[in-house]
């Protein structure tokens, strides 16, 4: 795919902004990089060759870093890329029996994408939420608690263009390019919605309360006075 | 009743609106910041100091040691780095800290530059969590337009800002100095101490990288007072945290208590083992740390207290498996990720995961043999301390630890020729598989 002079000349004022919130200007890559996923769903050769033109490197400096992380995708995912989590926890409580189920279940082997275009998947590594192990991401957002059933029925909600929500995150799965482009820097209004204290989440919090437990042995309403 | 819990960073997890700055103000939030802004810089890292804080990303250094390690006067630009790159397997606090809670940590990085005398932060996030993203990119917005951030605090001249740097999937960018070349846009690959990034962290300047939890904790103790957060834990290692429980347990999740805390007390809050299982092993602080078994319940989860039993405290990443869980394919995917999550910078830890893999596949199958296990040994003791940072040395924890406590259950795959264990039965949905 190449980058068109249109969006390229749509990318440069993107570009400035974010080579302007750094002192140094290679420190701009990672989300240029992320910017570039945005446009094009993944990291073509153009994509390579706009990042380092921004910043005065080479095209082999700018494909050395891109190589080096697994967020940055060297051919097109699908619409919305599911991640299933198969580090160890994960892998135990379920996650490889997800992995492998859905593989069947899509027809295409992991790194691929669905015929349609809107589904690709692979096995991510630890997420941080292991308390809600297993853990399925989709573009980045948390599924929760998953199990082989549910997210079978996950990617065909993706797949028939059902609006399908995240157990902690915006109400509203966003697509591959636009979660890119929040990665980049560039947020969307969802910040404020959705849910994203869950059971695990709140677990201890509970028991506390029931207790009557706090950190100084009283109420927290004392918090704002100096001691 | 003895106060077991101690909820501080997550006391308004609850709340619908606890995220922003409405929310975190209603409680109590940006209290801490006019007193420090009152003080000298010098004496709110003493302060820090005082309250014996250790660094709450792993490794426990002393934050306020840590502040105070930055030169002063010497003309050059310092900076104020958070890691939020939370990857440690079982390590999963930082995030909901951030998704519910972000207001904390913009009041402790206010904090914590002004007393290092920096007028730029950096928040280093995985990218890997759009959502968290969000959150943060917004409370730094509503700090911001709140005067919390920008040229003058609260007109005391004092100006910071701060930038959200989202990473592209790397664990190894957790190691602070990896970190600082992600964040300078090359490969994250770690840097040779020293010099130490007090001196020379970020463009060579002297930097400041702490974790989340670490920077969330300093308006506690800019409101309580350094000897309030001392009171609580034990001799060396003060103050709470919060420990996540993970795996095989009813009520898995966070659970924020002072340090010396231990997993007997957290177990019984959270329900104990799943119905009808029993504790088979454990992680005390992430997969890094040498497992412990049912014998180390009473072990207090404090540094020393962890060390002395033969493993380490981390993040307090408790990652608990039940009888089901066959302890060799745990461990090889373990290994699998640091092989995964390898920088590839030196030999040992590039090489050493590759092959340590290879046995531990073997064994697992079934197709190894005892001789099989001092060779494991062996390699691990050949990668730990010659590899370049510590994912290296993270290799031999739970190889080591594995054989020591189940020696037999390696040679039992040997004897059978395969796994002994039912993959299924470990499952969170065992139920639903069986149908």
């Amino acid at each position: 795919m190449a980058l068109s002079d249109e969006a390229r000349a749509r990318l440069v004022p993107q570009a400035a902004e974010i080579i302007g919130r750094y002192p140094k200007t290679r420190s701009a890559l990672l989300p240029l990089l992320h910017l570039v996923q945005s446009e094009e769903g993944y990291i073509s050769n153009d994509g390579i060759e706009f990042c380092a033109q921004q910043l005065g490197l080479s095209e082999a400096d700018v494909t050395g870093v891109v190589s080096f992380y697994t967020m940055y995708k060297r051919k097109p995912t699908g619409e919305y890329h599911v991640g299933v989590c198969t580090t160890a926890l994960c892998a135990v409580m379920g996650g490889d029996a997800i992995l492998a189920d859905l593989g069947e279940h899509l027809g295409v082997g992991v790194d691929e994408t669905t015929s349609d275009g809107k589904v690709s998947f692979e096995h991510v590594e630890c997420n941080a939420a292991c308390d809600y192990a297993p853990v399925v991401m989709v573009n980045w957002e948390f599924f929760d608690n998953m199990t082989p059933a549910k997210t079978r029925d996950l990617v065909d909600s993706l797949r028939s263009g059902e609006n399908v929500t995240p157990t902690r995150g915006a109400p509203v799965l966003c697509t591959w390019r636009q979660a890119s482009k929040i990665l980049a820097g560039f947020p969307d209004d969802q910040a404020t919605a959705g849910s994203t204290a869950g059971g695990p989440t709140l677990a201890g919090l509970r028991v506390a309360k029931q207790q009557g437990w706090t950190p100084d042995g009283g109420t927290p309403s004392t918090a704002g006075e100096q001691r | 009743m003895t106060t077991i819990l101690t909820p501080e960073l997550s006391a308004r997890w609850d709340e619908a609106d606890s995220f922003t700055l409405a929310g975190y103000r209603r409680a109590g939030g940006y209290t801490a910041l006019p007193k420090a802004l009152a003080m000298q810089p010098d004496q709110v890292i003493q302060t820090l100091k005082d309250s014996a804080l250790r660094g709450r990303g792993g490794a426990g250094f002393p934050t306020g040691v840590k502040w105070g390690f930055i030169p002063q006067g010497d003309g050059k630009p310092h900076y104020l780095v958070v890691n939020a790159d939370e990857s440690e397997p079982g390590a999963c606090k930082d995030m909901p800290t951030l998704l519910n809670n972000p207001q904390a940590l913009i009041e402790g990085i206010v904090i914590a530059s002004y007393a290092i005398r920096a007028d730029r932060a950096f928040i280093y996030l995985r990218g890997e969590v759009l959502h968290v993203m969000r959150r943060v990119e917004h409370a730094v917005h509503e700090a911001r337009e709140a005067g919390y951030l920008g040229d003058n605090i609260l007109g005391t001249g004092f100006g910071l800002d701060v930038v959200v740097h989202a990473g592209a999937g790397a664990y190894i960018c957790g190691e602070e100095t990896a970190l600082l070349d992600s964040l300078e846009g090359f490969r994250g690959q770690p840097r040779l101490k020293p010099p130490f990034p007090a001196v020379a962290g970020l463009y060579a300047c002297p930097t400041v990288v702490n974790n989340v939890e670490s920077i969330a904790t300093v308006p506690y103790i800019l409101n309580y007072g350094a000897a309030q957060f001392a009171a609580m834990g034990t001799e060396k290692s003060k103050g709470f945290g919060l420990f996540s429980l993970s795996g095989h347990l009813t009520t898995p999740g966070q659970y924020e208590a002072p340090l010396g805390t231990t997993l007997r007390e957290l177990l019984e809050l959270a329900g104990g083992i799943r119905a009808g299982h029993r504790l088979k092993f454990w992680t005390p602080g992430g997969s890094s740390t040498p497992l412990f078994t049912e014998e180390h319940l009473d072990v207090p989860l404090d540094y020393e207290s962890v060390a002395a039993a033969g493993s380490m405290l981390g993040t307090r990443s408790i990652q608990l498996f039940d009888e089901t869980t066959c302890v060799v394919r745990v461990v090889l995917r373990w290994i699998q990720f640091y092989e995964h999550e390898s920088c590839g910078k030196c030999t040992p830890c590039r090489e050493g995961s590759y092959w340590v893999v290879q046995l531990l596949h073997q064994l697992e199958n079934g197709q190894g043999s005892e001789a099989d296990l001092d060779k494991l040994l062996d390699i691990c003791s050949n990668i730990t301390g010659r590899a370049f940072c510590a994912l290296g040395d993270s290799i031999q924890a739970p190889v080591a630890s594995s054989i020591k406590y189940f020696r037999d259950e390696y040679l039992e795959h040997q004897r059978q020729g395969g796994c002994p264990f039912d993959p299924a039965a470990s499952t969170l949905f065992a139920l639903e598989s069986a149908r």
